[in-house]
């Protein structure tokens, strides 16, 4: 539906410009390609019609973890422009970029982000493995307004015919998402912070816990392979029963054993499943970032009023 | 000197009685060790110790299969990975009978081979998710049907073993004597070989969805070689087996809880440990064979 009055806007503002019928038959879309799901959406967003995105990390897939192909190599060198999220997110793209021998320029799409450092944190100040700065940049919709304006240079560069098309976009995008972030934040303010837990199984939700001040418990660390300890799970259960949290989620892409685990010993119930690093299929409740974010902070208040 | 009894309980048996969580652990932790280390102490004999490494990576096929027929199902994928680690280990086990190769040698081969092939079925799904990942557990999220399947496995196959013995310790010590014995009966000495086989693919497959590849090579493999570092028996070596994994299993889980390590390596931390004291101390470590030396040249 918002997508309805973005197109509407961007239509108005090609009409406006007096690009329209020029653009409407002009050559082919700038082929752009996005390092994962969420950085995809973003870019369809900001370049319209006018850019034809390939995303190198499926939805529902770990962009951690991703292993590119010879099709993804190609992708890349075919590109007037890379789109990758930064702060040491997906280390493979830069060896992808370069083994295809891309010559275009890379977008980092968190440049200008304050970036959050992972350690001391959740009450385990204790937990120094993780002292590097948190690549879910974008889980802040703040940040994401600084993101579609990164975006939205890069492909003013590549494309300076279109400058002003993504601007509008840009633009207008970034107002809806600061609307969005206003209601989050009522929804937030109207619950105590002392209410404001939960537990996930990913912590990868550091930004948006510091954007509404709420404390997320996670048994795993910021990446998905490390293991928790017996003390460290143990904590957690204690903590749960103590503080009587009953806002329990999962994460749409790791191992839902330990935290279904945890919850039932803890005697609580795991809520619905929250999206964090990956969008979901076009069928699923977090097809593009801006539904991804609502579906997310829906969710976290809903779980956050049985506390 | 209650207190001290006091402080004793707490340290030892509290952890356990608080947390369920620990118990299934432990429960999973002591199953697997009743029925894999022995497992592993035939397979050392039979120079195949590096066989559950491989089969770790053998499995793949079969839960990419289990994935493209039913989607996200662990028991799909389970289930697959058992079928795609029996094809791996039997169809090994025959080329070792029927060619020149030995049976590592076959294995190595057939995995890879797996691997490949694994690696291929997930690409052209297009999905890039880890499904080991997904499918395999951890020591801490032992669930109730991962008890159930890691119990009912271990059961089986002590009863199993039990039953294949005898001709396992022929088949594993004098497979010629054997052959030429079921020749003469009109038995099938492949008999034992592939049951043995299956038995440790099985274990590995409920040890790898339950407690990790990790807990389930290392349980299996680290105390059976230990173990014949202190017996020359061999129903001697099976009992040294299990009893240190099983003692490594509770050591390791309750440091994991003192010291906030996490428990999967901590396990078998403490398994090397008993492997490094046994590497020392035991009648065939380094210390009495140095000590002994002398007397065997004179």
């Amino acid at each position: 539906m918002k997508r309805t009055t973005l197109k509407i806007f961007a239509l108005s503002a090609l009409a406006a410009s007096g690009l329209f019928a020029a653009q409407a038959n002009a050559a082919e879309p700038m082929p752009v390609v996005a390092s994962f799901s969420i950085l995809g959406d973003l870019v369809k967003v900001v370049g319209g019609e006018r850019v034809a995105v390939t995303t190198l990390a499926r939805p529902n897939a770990d962009a951690h973890e991703f292993t590119p192909s010879p099709e993804h190599a190609k992708a890349v060198l075919g590109a007037k422009l890379f789109v990758v999220n930064g702060l040491s997110f997906e280390p493979w793209a830069q060896k992808l970029a370069q083994s295809a021998g891309y010559k275009g320029e890379t977008v980092v799409a968190s440049k200008g982000v304050q970036p959050r450092q992972m350690a001391a944190e959740a009450g385990y100040p204790n937990d120094t493995s993780h002292a590097e700065s948190d690549p879910h940049a974008w889980q802040n919709p703040l940040n994401g307004v600084q993101y579609v304006n990164n975006i939205a240079a890069g492909l003013a560069k590549a494309d300076p015919s279109g400058a002003a098309i993504y601007q509008a976009n840009a633009a207008a995008y970034a107002q809806q998402l600061k609307d969005f972030d206003a209601q989050a934040k009522t929804q937030f303010d109207a619950i105590t912070p002392a209410k404001r837990k939960v537990i996930t199984s990913h912590d990868a939700f550091g930004y948006l816990a510091a954007r509404y001040g709420i404390t997320m418990l996670a048994p795993e660390g910021v990446s998905t392979d490390s293991e928790p300890s017996a003390k460290h799970v143990a904590q957690l259960i204690r903590q749960i029963k103590r503080e009587k949290i009953k806002a329990v989620f999962m994460e749409n892409m790791s191992n839902p054993k330990l935290i279904e685990q945890l919850s039932k010993d803890a005697g609580v119930s795991v809520g619905a499943t929250l999206y964090s690093d990956a969008l979901s299929e076009t069928s699923g409740p977090a097809p593009t970032y801006l539904k991804m974010m609502q579906h997310n902070v829906t969710q976290l208040v809903s779980g956050m009023r049985l506390n | 000197m209650s207190t001290t009894l006091q402080t004793l309980w707490d340290v030892t048996v509290g952890p356990f009685a608080e947390f369920a969580f620990m118990r299934r652990a432990l429960v999973a932790t002591l199953a697997l060790a009743i029925s894999a280390a022995p497992l592993g102490v035939f397979l050392t004999l039979r120079r195949m110790s590096l066989l559950g490494d491989a089969l770790s990576h053998a499995v793949l096929p079969g839960v990419a299969v289990g994935f493209m027929l039913a989607g996200l199902s662990l028991p799909a994928m389970a289930l697959g990975g058992v079928v795609a680690g029996l094809l791996v280990a039997g169809i090994a086990g025959v080329v070792s009978r029927a060619t020149a190769l030995k049976e590592d040698a076959s294995l190595a081969a057939m995995y890879l081979l797996a691997l490949a092939l694994g690696v291929t079925l997930i690409s052209r799904q297009g999905s890039q998710l880890d499904l080991l990942h997904i499918l395999f557990g951890s020591a801490l999220g032992v669930d109730e049907q991962g008890l159930l399947l890691v119990a009912g496995v271990a059961s089986v196959s002590v009863l199993a073993l039990a039953a294949l013995y005898r001709g396992l310790v022929l088949e594993t010590f004098d497979p010629v004597f054997l052959a030429a014995s079921a020749a003469s009966s009109g038995g099938r000495p492949w008999v034992w070989q592939q049951s043995f086989l299956m038995l440790v693919v099985v274990n590995l497959v409920a040890g790898f969805q339950t407690l990790g590849t990790l807990m389930a090579v290392g349980l299996m493999m680290l105390p059976a070689v230990s173990a014949r570092l202190w017996h020359d028996s061999l129903a001697a070596q099976l009992l040294n087996a299990s009893a240190q994994a099983a003692v490594a299993g509770v050591a390791g889980l309750l440091l994991s809880y003192h010291f906030d390590t996490p428990s999967g390596p901590t396990i078998i931390g403490c398994a090397g440990v008993l492997y490094l004291v046994s590497l020392l101390v035991s009648p065939g470590g380094w210390l009495p064979q140095t000590l002994k030396r002398p007397h065997r040249v004179g």
